[in-house]
């Protein structure tokens, strides 16, 4: 195939979308020409799933409708959309909702008069007042409760953890409160809540502080689990997460916030149970989500010039996973890599290994490869940090393996 | 500071008579202020602290926490005549008529139980029934009442019909919670019952965020009427739980409509609160927060509905938080399954000789509220309700297995989506409760 041609820099093709950026309603033809494929642009599926399909520089374009070309950012006159940080985009998205809603609310340590440890609420509080973003002592399991009390009755909360690591101590509540609730009080009580925070390796921060709960959270029935990683998804997946009525936990990625991307002007939502189709390819899957992806795309660069041709998929979803997306990308390829960045024992690639095994094991040419990080606490030295977690060439070495 | 007008207005009522069963233990009888409730103290076979008569309880602990308001008042025991009636006749019977239903009801499951009806673990409440009543029945539906495992009496003091509390105890699908909860997960929307909670400590925060969403309608949406106050009900066990220190703390720092009620029945299973607490006067950790903190012969249901009309008047209010600590007794042990080999028969003895429901009806009938044959009727009326609420659980059907994937989630597009390309909960063997998730 073409294996080459690849590149996704700079040529961005305009695409007509009918309306509004809204997953659930656009339709696009599928059967892309080679041209097409170069560019950075949003695919959506004859049954109105999206699925994006992003260049390694992050350039998107998206709504080439020229409707929006006032609102665009400066540095490209031309581009509709405007440029910003993840961590404003997880803003924007939180700050549309709150406007939308009244009822959407946020708590957490120093989510207020500081505005978030990493920003992402900075200014909320003073357009929404002390209540509505909440600066609460350091108490996570009790103010995660008290979140899931308010969410029980009828407010839509966003608990965020400083550090997703300090979700630990409200294991208590997440596990028996927010995912057990809905189902023991017979569905009477329905727990719209958002658990969010940073989490995963991060640069020298120690052990403590460079957790990767996504393993752990896992197994809790009623809750869902997504993990945002590029500044588009990260609003879409904030708003869409707002907005279902169902527990879910956002897992963000510190080493992800400051990443730049141009998103739409217009409203979008996305869906908190699909993937996200990274590159079309045809010799191997590499499913993978969050940090992992950027190291990922970096092998695939490696991986095209030597000739082999990956598919990328950003799972998103963790629990439950797109097993649709997933599904027709193994019985394309064959092969599977899972690159992660949890550790090995009980990862979510664990549960996706089983998961594809049980349901795609006749279309596997080999079995399932997962790169995890080392069952180790993450150490602070830098040397020791860096082969915690899966690096590029690990990546590529896997990749041509897999496919001897 | 508005909790000035608590320690004026309130009457945290130290029973007299309290102190009358204490000499005839012939135990630590010589304090005239006393106010101790030291349980079983006399006869703990362990713990040297017990035996501190000289615990200097009244005078230095209230001026330690002077600040904070907190009064204890003698009064005399409640006065038979006319002027001095702290209810009428239609509340007496109102009272009356919810504990023998929490009485009854609870005597029922035991039987019940041991019949093989209902499984699991089931923690009865006979003789804690004056909190339940002296503090539910001042509540609206839209307040809201948050509880432990040893919910049944709370739930029907709620309004849960009894019917439903059975048919949920039964497990069968007309249960308040389609059978899915149990006896220690009684959850009512209706009636604004926020659970039964397995975990001691866990409901706390889940009542600190209801009374939380009270305060957020009232000032954030706008909602002037609303003055929904929380009841937070909880054991001494759960006193030592770091949950409960850190919603008193939340609580009192923003103000929030909630009552955090203590059932201290002196006993979590086999641990008695002494042997756990280094300080066993709980209601001193109110002031510790800023709250006040009140004792109460949790025995007597009008002195808890005294108590409790102050605290929630001061949570309807906007005044915040009070700590309620109910002296109070289980007849039974700490579940159907506890042997209750550890308690001493004298102090059992002792607490069944002030049973809520006995002292009411003594009061009642020595202030000519209202006549034996009355009170009879009640009891009678009340053992129709449990029988029918038996026979209602009995005839209704076990939950089908269509049932079993309904309720994880409030969208179940949460399962996801499958091989085919289609949510899960659009299989068909979703709703037959069959389907791969």
């Amino acid at each position: 195939m073409a294996a080459a041609v690849f590149q996704g820099f700079g040529a961005s093709t305009a695409l007509s979308l009918s309306k509004s950026f809204d997953s659930k309603r656009v339709k696009l033809p599928f059967g892309r020409s080679l041209s097409e494929r170069r560019a950075s642009f949003v695919v959506v599926g004859s049954d109105g799933r999206v699925v994006l399909d992003s260049s390694r520089a992050q350039k998107l374009v998206t709504n080439a409708v020229a409707t929006k070309g006032d609102s665009a950012a400066a540095t490209s006159a031309s581009k509709p959309g405007h440029e910003l940080l993840l961590f404003e985009a997880l803003q924007e998205g939180l700050e549309e909702e709150m406007e939308r809603d009244p009822l959407v609310c946020v708590m957490g340590e120093d989510v207020g008069h500081y505005g978030g440890s990493y920003k992402v609420t900075k200014g909320l509080a003073t357009k929404y007042g002390d209540l509505r973003v909440l600066d609460t002592p350091i108490a996570e399991n009790s103010f995660t409760g008290m979140g899931i009390g308010a969410a029980m009755t009828g407010l839509r909360p966003i608990v965020e953890g400083m550090n997703m690591g300090f979700l630990l101590l409200a294991y208590n509540q997440i596990s028996n409160n927010c995912g057990m609730l809905h189902y023991t009080s017979g569905g009477q009580f329905k727990i719209p809540i958002v658990i969010r925070g940073p989490g995963g390796v991060g640069r020298q921060l120690g052990a403590e502080h460079s957790q990767r709960l996504e393993s752990y959270f896992q197994s809790i029935p009623g809750i869902q689990m997504v993990a945002c990683s590029t500044p588009y998804n990260a609003k879409g997946l904030m708003k869409a997460a707002i907005r279902s009525d169902n527990p879910v936990i956002l897992f963000e990625h510190v080493l992800l916030y400051n990443l730049k991307e141009r998103i739409p002007d217009e409203e979008y939502v996305l869906s908190l149970e699909e993937a996200e189709m990274v590159r079309p390819g045809e010799h191997v899957t590499i499913l993978t989500y969050s940090r992992m992806r950027y190291h990922v795309m970096q092998a695939a660069k490696t991986l095209v010039n030597k000739g082999y041709d990956p598919e990328v998929i950003d799972i998103r979803s963790l629990k439950p996973f797109d097993l649709y997306t997933i599904g027709n990308s193994v019985k394309k390829t064959h092969r599977v890599l899972i690159v992660e960045e949890c550790m090995r024992t009980g990862g979510i690639g664990a549960s996706l290994t089983a998961a594809i095994n049980e349901n795609f094991h006749d279309y596997l040419d080999a079995p399932i490869v997962c790169l995890s990080s080392q069952d180790v606490p993450t150490p602070y030295a830098g040397t020791l940090e860096e082969w915690t977690v899966v690096q590029p060439g690990q990546i590529v070495t896997a990749v041509e393996q897999l496919c001897k | 500071m508005s909790a000035a007008s608590l320690s004026s207005a309130i009457n945290a009522i130290r029973s007299s008579s309290f102190a009358h069963d204490r000499s005839a233990l012939a135990s630590n009888a010589s304090h005239p202020s006393s106010s101790a409730f030291l349980g079983s103290t006399a006869r703990l076979r362990f713990n040297p602290i017990s035996s501190s008569a000289g615990r200097p309880r009244s005078s230095a602990a209230v001026a330690a926490v002077a600040a904070s308001n907190v009064v204890k008042e003698k009064q005399p025991k409640s006065s038979v005549s006319g002027s001095n009636l702290l209810i009428t006749k239609e509340e007496g019977l109102e009272l009356y008529e919810d504990m023998v239903l929490g009485r009854a009801f609870e005597d029922m499951c035991a039987q019940m139980y041991y019949r093989g009806k209902m499984f699991g673990f089931v923690h009865l409440y006979n003789g804690q029934e004056a909190v339940s009543t002296g503090f539910i029945k001042l509540l609206k539906q839209e307040d809201s009442v948050v509880s432990t495992y040893r919910d049944h009496v709370h739930a029907l003091s709620k309004g849960v019909p009894a019917r439903q509390v059975m048919s949920e105890l039964f497990g069968k699908e007309t249960g308040c919670c389609r059978g899915q909860g149990g006896s220690m997960h009684m959850f009512s929307k209706e009636h604004n019952l926020i659970g039964g909670f397995a975990f001691i400590g866990e409901g706390i925060p889940i009542a600190t965020g209801a009374a939380f969403t009270s305060k957020y309608k009232r000032e954030v949406l706008k909602e002037e009427g609303c003055d929904h106050v929380t009841v937070a009900f909880f054991g001494d066990g759960t006193c030592n739980n770091g949950q409960f220190f850190e919603c008193l703390n939340m609580a009192q720092l923003w103000k929030l409509p909630i009552i955090f009620v203590v059932e201290n029945n002196l006993w979590a299973i086999g641990m008695s609160h002494l042997r756990a607490t280094s300080d066993p006067q709980i209601w001193k950790k109110g002031p510790a927060f800023g709250m006040p903190g009140v004792h109460v012969d949790g025995m007597d249901v009008l002195k808890v509905r005294e108590v409790a009309k102050e605290a929630v008047g001061r949570a309807r209010r906007g005044e915040g938080p009070t700590l309620v600590e109910c002296e109070t007794y289980r007849f039974r042990g700490h579940s159907l399954a506890d042997p209750d080999e550890l308690r001493e028969p004298a102090e059992k003895a002792k607490y069944a000789a002030r049973d809520p429901i006995a002292a009411l009806k003594k009061y009642i009938i020595e202030s000519k509220l209202a006549s034996e044959a009355e009170l009879k009727a009640i009891d009678k009326k009340i053992d129709e309700v449990v029988e029918d609420a038996v026979e209602f659980a009995d005839a209704s059907p076990q939950p089908p297995r269509s049932q079993l994937l309904e309720n994880v989630f409030a969208d179940p597009k949460g399962f996801g989506i499958g091989p085919d390309g289609r949510y899960r909960c659009e299989d068909p063997n979703f709703t037959a409760g069959t389907a791969k998730v």
